[in-house]
């Protein structure tokens, strides 16, 4: 099994975990755990090798063995495989082609969703080249609510991501204003604290909460701690919209996060019973990004893209409103230039969209990455072109809490205007009702404060 | 480069916000993108951190300093031999050279109760700014607290876990390290500070670790982090454990005046 000759070479993987590594597009972590292929003759041995794989052998072979891993049970214990059906007698290959034609409808993809395991969608993604991911998730449409509607077709969302490096809830409001005024949060408004700090996540709670009721925005917080310092402010009567949480594919990764599948329930009970959705009850936020489970030395020998994928897995089971991949994060050690993190991007994009959760991505980049504003510029596009569901909205893309990258308010309505996408309809009723967007979802002309912010404004300058 | 009356150019007129905090607000746009001005600054500051995460560390200016003050100290390498390793090899940065663990064993092995580790991570110009000022606040209190500490170890090309071996071969019980954190645009010199109890190497993970994080002029100042950390100190030496489950219950001590602009959306 797993072998191929060619006229020069013959390859034997021996194993399903380490053909995938084998045939994972060239990535820096894949090297730095030592599991990718040696060079492109090997890379490609193993993609022809691993398109002749019968999906079902994912189920029959498990990647990291079931007894050790609760992700791998997780993945088994909840298959589907009435929904499977459809597609259980493919191999990886002709599961590509099937991905491709115009038997793989809206419909039967989302029909097929809960069939298929995360190291299916992992193995077609490593046989798929970019307008191929993106063809394919451009047909996915998975549709979450809370206090709007996120993921309708021709609709691009945005996290407004108002950081500040000491929590100053001053500093937060002015980023948070400033976002909203250029028609940015309606998939969260998000702000990842300085510190894992009680006291600071209930002022930043609170704050979000009066934020929201005052101006009647159709839109729902979060508050990016630790889910057990999440809990707390729970129990504490905290006003808790969105449950987050960083996830990885591992049980072992998990376990270095601080978390288990029991630990991420019952925060999701804990804020299902506050009760606090409008339109919907998907209350859980998580993210994740390629080489996070290497990072915690916990990837099990399998390489990052598939490691990564299995985290939709944990994910999926909590019917989250977004996840969210923050794509280059992590550093140029796992994504090492802006190939590698537009490839990652639109793959984790794909793989989420077909096991039907709601992807977006955070279009991102540290200083020490070999990536620059044009490497975000082609992820973004292309991301959008692919139906991605939302972005972030960082003050002009530069993130001076977490020191990274992102996209920019002004990143999102280019990316709308020439794709013309909308926001979630519920806040663009809001933006439109303020004055903030005009009928056509564009800024006004000039820029006046609409009259709903202009009392808080006047005092400052008063 | 000015975008002053330039009608071609939307000015946003809540620039008072900007007192606020160090975040691009404001900017301005040309039809919705960016003016020229807006973006060639932001190009500017990418081109500054960039290089910032190359200039390498220099430790002997802090190690005359630190030693100057009565502290002792002991410069260490890790086995990421030159930048390039180090950025792609995290594990490499995590390891003590043989050189430094040579280094370690000569030292008497004096049993202690605390260690602290600067590395310069990701920022020399981090460790260059803030190591020392903070230090001079730290290591009296330390003292105060009648911890018995070995000298201060300095690491070159050491990521956060690095810190792990220096505790283990003193037998520390509590293992603080100063690094330099990546160079954000805004702000290429910030420091963070990781506190683990009981480290070990290779048993210690991410979970078992508090951090301290955005240590720079307009993040966290010296008193704040100091506080922080103290904290985290003595309920770990109650509980007897570091990490997710020891939470940083210290209270705010932003100023009144910011507090209460701090509701200019709410009041």
């Amino acid at each position: 099994m797993y072998k191929i000759h060619t006229t020069d070479l013959a390859y034997d993987f021996k194993t399903l975990r380490n053909l995938m590594a084998k045939a994972s597009p060239s990535r820096s972590g894949d090297y730095l755990a030592g599991v990718g292929a040696v060079n492109n003759l090997e890379r490609v041995a193993a993609q022809w090798v691993l398109a002749d794989v019968p999906l079902k052998q994912f189920l029959n072979e498990a990647l990291v063995p079931y007894e050790q891993d609760e992700v791998t049970r997780l993945i088994i214990d909840e298959h589907d495989s009435a929904a499977f059906a459809p597609v259980s007698h493919l191999t990886v290959g002709d599961f590509r082609n099937w991905l491709l034609s115009g038997h793989a409808t809206t419909e039967a993809l989302t029909a097929i969703a809960q069939g298929l395991t995360p190291e299916m969608v992992a193995a077609v993604s490593k046989i798929m080249r970019i307008q191929d991911l993106i063809l394919v998730a451009k047909k996915c449409r998975v549709i979450t609510r809370f206090r709007n509607t996120i993921g309708l077709e021709n609709r691009l969302s945005t996290r407004l991501q108002p950081n500040h490096p000491a929590d100053n809830p001053a500093g937060v409001a002015a980023s948070l204003l400033d976002g909203l005024l250029y028609g940015c949060g309606d998939a969260v408004i998000g702000i990842n604290p300085a510190s894992d700090n009680l006291e600071a996540t209930l002022r930043l709670l609170n704050m979000l909460h009066d934020v929201i009721e005052r101006y009647q925005i159709p839109t729902q917080s979060c508050v990016l701690a630790h889910v057990t310092t999440t809990l707390k402010a729970v129990e504490q009567g905290a006003p808790v919209d969105l449950v987050f949480q960083s996830i990885a594919g591992t049980q072992k990764a998990n376990d270095s996060f601080g978390i288990n599948l029991n630990l991420l329930n019952e925060a999701r009970l804990a804020a299902l019973e506050l009760n606090r959705g409008t339109l919907g009850n998907n209350c859980m936020y998580f993210e994740t990004g390629q080489g996070s489970a290497l990072s915690a030395n916990a990837h099990e020998g399998l390489d990052q893209q598939t490691c990564e994928v299995r985290a939709y897995a944990v994910a999926r089971k909590f019917k989250p409103l977004l996840v969210n991949t923050v794509v280059g994060f992590i550093g140029p050690e796992y994504l090492y230039d802006g190939k590698q993190i537009i490839r990652a991007g639109l793959e984790d994009h794909f793989c989420g969209k077909l096991l039907g959760l709601p992807m977006g991505c955070d279009v991102c980049y540290t200083n020490h990455a070999e990536a620059d504003q044009d490497d975000m510029d082609m992820l973004l596009t292309q991301l959008a072109v692919a139906g991605g569901t939302f972005i972030m909205g960082v003050p002009g893309a530069d993130d001076v809490m977490l020191n990274y990258q992102s996209t920019s308010f002004h990143d999102a309505l280019y990316v709308r205007q020439v794709l013309g996408l909308r926001p979630a309809p519920e806040f663009e009723q809001w933006l439109q009702q303020h004055g903030i967007f005009n009928a056509d979802n564009q800024l006004q002309q000039q820029s006046d404060v609409p009259a709903l912010f202009k009392p808080s404004l006047q005092k400052l300058s008063g | 480069m000015s975008d002053h009356n330039d009608p071609k150019v939307v000015p946003n007129p809540w620039g008072s916000l900007k007192q606020f905090t160090p975040a691009r607000i404001a900017l301005g746009r040309a039809g919705i993108s960016l003016t020229t001005r807006a973006s060639l600054d932001f190009q500017l500051a990418h081109a500054l951190a960039r290089d910032a995460v190359n200039i390498p560390v220099d430790f002997a200016e802090l190690e005359q300093r630190l030693n100057f003050m009565g502290y002792q100290t002991l410069t260490l390498k890790t086995r990421a031999e030159n930048q390039q390793m180090y950025l792609q090899r995290p594990d490499l940065g995590r390891l003590l050279s043989a050189s430094a663990m040579a280094c370690l064993q000569q030292t008497a092995p004096i049993s202690s109760d605390a260690v602290v580790v600067v590395a310069d991570g990701l920022s020399s110009k981090a460790i260059e700014h803030h190591a020392e000022p903070f230090l001079s606040l730290l290591l009296p209190e330390l003292q105060q607290r009648g911890y018995r500490l070995p000298p201060v170890c300095l690491v070159k090309h050491g990521r956060v876990a690095i810190a792990d071996a220096v505790a283990e071969h003193y037998a520390a019980r509590l293992c603080m390290i100063l690094i330099g954190e990546r160079p954000g645009l805004s702000s290429p010199d910030s420091m963070g500070i990781y506190f683990t109890y009981q480290a070990r190497p290779g048993i210690s993970t991410d979970a078992d670790r508090n951090c301290i994080s955005n240590i720079h002029k307009n993040g966290l100042d010296y008193e704040q982090a100091l506080k922080k950390l103290l904290f985290l100190l003595t309920e770990a030496e109650k509980l007897q454990l570091s990490g997710v489950s020891l939470k940083d219950e210290t209270t705010d001590t932003t100023p009144n005046h910011l507090q209460k602009r701090a509701n200019f959306l709410l009041d």
